[in-house]
């Protein structure tokens, strides 16, 4: 996470400043208290709330999320604190003292019913026609405060309409409680700002700029608000009625592409603890769901390894031996559409240092309304595509008007891990008990550098496993090939290898330092662009950027909740399976191979990927007309 | 205001025959940077300290505590900022000051500055006095002129000192402290957790003292005539003198300056307002006191205030002064804790069930209970106080106001 200057929330909604103890009577040393008459020992300047949630003390929090600052507004989370006359919010309260805690006498119960009696009386919407049913924090706070009536009134009409002008969130203010969660994390976590509390008192509600549609904003659809909104305010728009159509209709051919994330996730929704893997389970699900084709996004991940890598090489020789200085290096990746979009919104003038390879999702869906359809005679309007992604801006990316170079649109629709799981419970399926099945062919087979884009650092890892040997004609030089520069879940991460004795068409490489940084969650890559126009990454050369907190497997389509150890535990889950697969270089797929000899003949970055397999970006700016 | 002499370019203005123990006497101007000057900082705190003043805000907090604080804390930058917001429903004594003694409320932030160790004070001044705005920038000027700001004040080697005026746009919640440096900060106005507090970490993250104007001007005094002197004056526990807004059912309003411990009687006798029914003391967030309460002192131990004293008599409906500070909280809410964004609004609807006569008992009690909930769970001053009126007006005023109320149903 970045660092408290860098912060842009008001001072109100940021957390305290909390330095490392210096002696055994400062800040960090610690200090005897009492919760519940229960004695504790606890380091000064943490919070009640972390300390009751490590003594398995639970306080109820609505505004409160572990990815945020704090913003101490719900005051669900009050507790009594001994010579104090006010309650406190356990969340904002850094304990400084031997203070004496009581976090459920009479006085902080009625103080938390009454606040929830207060958001139910302005909360307009029904559990059982709602997104969040059941995953809802208020919902289940009312149950746990054995709410049973409506004390002070009730809303009985909308006052809302509801926004569904983006493809990837849909705001139902009705149903919002003002926890401000998504202020902080379009501010803070993603350096975005779109979402703002506007008017004040009562009135108050979150709007936008000048309170357009979200669309009509510089939103990067990136789903992140989504993930922490605590009721069913947020959500995506969901396109699985449309789908449910298509699979219907005898007509179409319908094909699901599933990324890597959502498999490594899924499970969440259906009970099973995060890090839960069900690959073959969700394959069997989907088909028995009625889908045509069930493929593996991993191979297009291969196919875009192969370009992205490409290029790479290719920019690389014409900075170097032909001293273009047209050329833009470092290259960024082009694959995470929430990033993309903050590149056009913010740095406009700088999109060609992103490659222009598609991401896998939109090559995926350019080579099966092409290659594929050939291949299986099947004209190529009965396709429908559908993408399974742990991503609400893949929703918007595929309905990006230039991803039709297949002369359809590439992909059809785009749908979310939690959406899948929606769709899967419809049919009555339960997932974790399906039998295990593998994709179909003829793409039935991806490698682990494929798998493992679904983690921050991963596209970087698989990059290099293929451009370093494609260099040298060796291996990596990592132990198991696994680069650990790559992986973790701090914010920005840098390392770098170097190239030697380079096979003769790589000369031009020899014993140069290849250097690259991998960073995730646009507020980091907001640091990482203010570096390069400094001039600090002037000897980089490759540069992952993924959209979202821990890369697509905290995306913004995956299950609710999220937090730094779910995501840590999806990414384990992919790692680990990953390294016990046979193929683990995007290169050596077999099926790679086969669509450069069948289809894409004149090779990585040739005449047809270009066409297909490429795009180009718009300066997007942040005008709002 | 008729008395303001008003110019369009330049505001002027006059100084009215007050008179009063401490801030209404003779005050030359400087002659309290110039004492101060001469002290060790030290010696400042201690006769601060010596003379137990407490802000005039309205929160009463020690105000030689909080300057020791930000005096010992070690860092490169800190501020003094002077509360001018004034939005407390019938308190206009800091516009007096700021009109009529400028020199005082600005030699005050200059002592403070020394006595704290900051080079820049920042007053904010509440957005509709803007009409004084270029009177007290003049002053400034002519204080820079005479070596009262700047560098080197008044000789003084390596005390540098200057004073600026931010302009607040209306918000009553932006007198809260912590809200009040979110706006200077260019934030919306919203109140902050707390701790961490203003004197560790405040504007722009540094070391920052937030006084009233009336605390500001009170400095002087203290600083020439000394703390033992300032407590010859007032209680034992509210020392000096204050100024009260008088505003109401009253034949003479104005703001005085009467020692505190003032019984509620004495000042309705001085103001010539025998006949008043009940005065609210403390602003809208204050309580409302009966006839039967009248010898009630004004002080902190006692009935508090920032100032706001609001007379009413016979003629008054109590059930309307109510609603119209409910109105004043939904009003100025800032939104963003839940028990003060959404309590305010019902009990703002329980004061129109009973105008219409449709409620029940039982229902205002739910109401007071969640007041009291508002009272101790809300974020800041603000829904901490705004129950008040209704709990106290309810109770204190029950026959008038359930009188001719008969118990109705509730829809
Ligand atoms: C809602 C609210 C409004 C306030 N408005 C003012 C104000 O207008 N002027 C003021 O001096 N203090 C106001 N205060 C008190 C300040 O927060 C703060 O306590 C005060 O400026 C400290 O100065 P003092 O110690 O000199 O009183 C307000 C507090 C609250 C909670
Ligand atoms: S947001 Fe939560 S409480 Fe509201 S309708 Fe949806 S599930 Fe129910
Ligand atoms: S999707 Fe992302 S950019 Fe858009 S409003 Fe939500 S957090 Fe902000
Ligand atoms: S939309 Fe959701 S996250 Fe945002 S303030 Fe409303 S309830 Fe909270
Ligand atoms: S108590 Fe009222 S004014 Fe204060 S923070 Fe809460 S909503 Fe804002």
């Amino acid at each position: 996470m970045n660092t408290q200057t860098e912060l842009r929330s008001p001072m109100s909604q940021r957390p305290h400043i909390i330095s490392k103890a210096k002696d055994r009577t400062g800040i960090g040393a610690n200090v005897g208290i009492e919760v519940n008459g229960e004695k504790l020992s606890v380091p000064m300047g943490k919070t009640i709330l972390e300390i009751c949630r490590e003594n398995n003390v639970h306080i109820p929090t609505l505004c409160y999320h572990e990815d945020l600052c704090i913003a101490g507004n719900c005051r669900m989370c009050v507790v009594e604190v001994e010579g104090m006359k006010t309650l406190q919010a356990a969340c904002a309260f850094p304990v400084t003292g031997p203070v004496k805690i009581r976090t459920f006498s009479n006085k902080v119960r009625k103080a938390r019913k009454h606040i929830l009696d207060l958001l139910l009386s302005e909360h307009y919407g029904e559990c059982y026609s709602c997104v969040r049913n059941n995953n809802c924090e208020l919902q289940s706070l009312a149950k746990e405060y054995g709410v049973d009536g409506y004390e002070f009134g009730h809303v009985c009409e909308s006052r809302f309409e509801i926004d569904k002008t983006s493809h990837a969130v849909v705001r139902d203010m009705d149903k919002c409680i003002l926890c401000r969660r998504c202020v902080r994390t379009c501010i803070d976590l993603q350096e975005v700002g779109v979402l703002e509390a506007i008017y004040r008192g009562y009135d108050t509600m979150i709007g936008t700029f000048m309170d357009k549609p979200l669309a009509d904003v510089i939103c990067i659809n990136c789903g992140q608000c989504i993930n922490r909104c605590p009721t069913g305010a947020l959500h995506a728009n969901d396109p699985s009625d449309d789908i449910w159509k298509a699979i219907e209709d005898p007509s179409k051919h319908v094909v699901i592409q599933t990324a890597p994330s959502p498999r490594a996730a899924i499970g969440e929704e259906f009970g099973l603890p995060p890090g839960t893997s069900m690959t073959g389970q969700l394959n069997t699900a989907i088909r028995r769901m009625g889908f045509d084709r069930v493929f593996d996004t991993n191979f297009s991940a291969d196919l875009t390894i192969m370009e992205e890598g490409t290029e790479l090489l290719n920019r690389l020789k014409s900075a170097i031996v032909d001293k273009d200085k047209s050329v833009m290096l470092p290259q960024f990746t082009s694959c995470s559409p929430g990033w993309v979009k903050f590149i056009e919104h913010f740095y406009p003038e700088h999109l060609n240092y992103l490659s222009s390879a598609k991401s896998p999702q939109q090559m995926f869906g350019a080579v099966i309304k092409t290659f594929y359809a050939k291949e299986q005679n099947i004209d190529p309007k009965d396709i429908v595509t559908v993408a399974v992604m742990p991503c609400a801006a893949k929703k918007f990316e595929c309905n990006r008007p230039e991803m039709n170079s297949s002369g359809y649109k590439d992909v059809d629709y785009g749908l979310t891990t939690r959406e899948l799981a929606k769709m899967i419970r419809e049919t009555g399926l339960v997932l974790p008990e399906l039998p295990k099945s593998n994709f179909d062919e003829p793409f039935g087979e991806a490698s682990g550098a494929g798998l493992i884009f679904g983690a921050t650092g991963g596209v970087m890892e698989a990059a290099l496993r293929t451009v370093y040997e494609l260099v040298t004609g060796r291996q990596v030089p990592f132990k198991n090939l696994n680069i650990e520069a790559c992986r973790g879940m701090e914010g920005i991460k840098q390392a770098s290898v170097k190239l030697e004795n380079c096979v003769e068409q790589f000369s031009f490489l020899e014993g140069v330092e290849l250097k690259f940084m991998v960073a995730h969650g646009t507020a980091n890559a907001k640091t990482v662009m203010e570096m390069l126009l400094k001039g600090e990454l002037s000897d980089f050369h490759f540069i992952e950027i993924m959209g979202c907190p821990g890369g697509c497997i905290g995306g913004g389509g995956q299950p609710i909740p999220t937090s730094e150890l779910i995501r840590k535990l999806r990414a384990k889950a992919i790692y680990d399976e990953e390294a016990s697969l046979p193929v683990r270089k995007s290169h050596e797929n077999p099926r790679i191979k086969y669509i450069y000899e069948k289809f894409l003949t004149d090779g990585p970055c040739g005449k047809l990927s270009h066409k297909l397999l490429h795009t180009h970006y718009q300066k997007r700016g942040k005008f709002i007309s | 205001m008729q008395n303001l002499k008003r110019n369009k370019m330049n505001t002027v203005f006059e100084k009215q025959n007050r008179s009063g123990p401490i801030l209404f006497s003779k005050y030359d101007e400087g002659s309290g940077i110039e004492k101060a000057l001469s002290m060790d900082r030290n010696e400042i705190l201690n006769e601060l300290r010596d003379s137990k003043l407490k802000g005039r805000g309205g929160a009463g907090f020690p105000t030689s505590s909080k300057w020791m604080i930000v005096a010992a804390a070690n860092d490169e930058k800190k501020y003094v900022i002077c509360n001018a917001d004034e939005g407390e429903p019938g308190t206009f004594k800091d516009r007096v000051l700021l009109s009529e003694y400028p020199e005082l409320v600005f030699d005050g932030m200059t002592i403070a500055g020394f006595t704290i160790g900051a080079e820049e004070g920042i007053v904010y001044l509440r957005g509709e006095y803007t009409y004084m705005l270029s009177y007290l920038e003049s002053y400034l000027e002519k204080m820079r002129q005479s070596g009262r700001l700047g560098k080197n004040v008044l000789g003084k080697e390596g005390f540098n000192f200057d004073i600026i005026i931010r302009l607040g746009s209306g918000a009553y919640v932006c007198g809260e402290e912590t809200a009040l440096i979110e706006s200077l900060e260019g934030y919306r106005g919203e109140p902050r957790n707390r701790p961490p507090y203003p004197v560790n970490t405040g504007f722009m993250g540094h070391p920052t003292i937030v006084n009233n104007v009336e605390t500001f001007a009170l400095i002087p005094h203290i600083v020439l005539k000394g703390g033992t002197w300032f407590c010859e004056n007032g209680t034992d526990r509210s020392t000096g003198s204050k100024l009260f807004s008088v505003s109401g059912d009253c034949e003479n309003p104005g703001v005085y300056e009467l020692p505190w411990g003032t019984t509620i009687k004495e000042l309705l006798a001085i103001v010539g307002a025998e006949n008043a029914k009940a005065v609210q003391v403390g602003g809208a967030s204050g309580v409302c006191i009966g006839k039967k309460d009248f010898n009630r002192s004004l002080a902190y131990e006692d009935a508090a205030t920032g100032g706001s004293i609001m007379i009413f008599n016979d003629s008054r409906n109590m059930l309307q002064i109510l609603k119209s500070f409910m109105e004043f909280f939904v009003e100025e809410s800032c939104g963003q804790c839940t028990p003060c964004r959404i309590g305010n609004v019902k009990l703002l609807e329980g004061v129109e069930m009973i105008e219409k006569g449709e409620f029940t008992f039982e229902y205002i009690e739910k109401l007071k209970d969640l007041g009291r909930t508002m009272q101790i769970a809300s974020k800041c001053g603000l829904g901490q106080t705004s129950p008040n009126p209704f709990i106290s007006t309810l109770e204190n005023f029950k026959e008038e106001i359930f009188k001719s109320k008969a118990e109705g149903a509730l829809t």
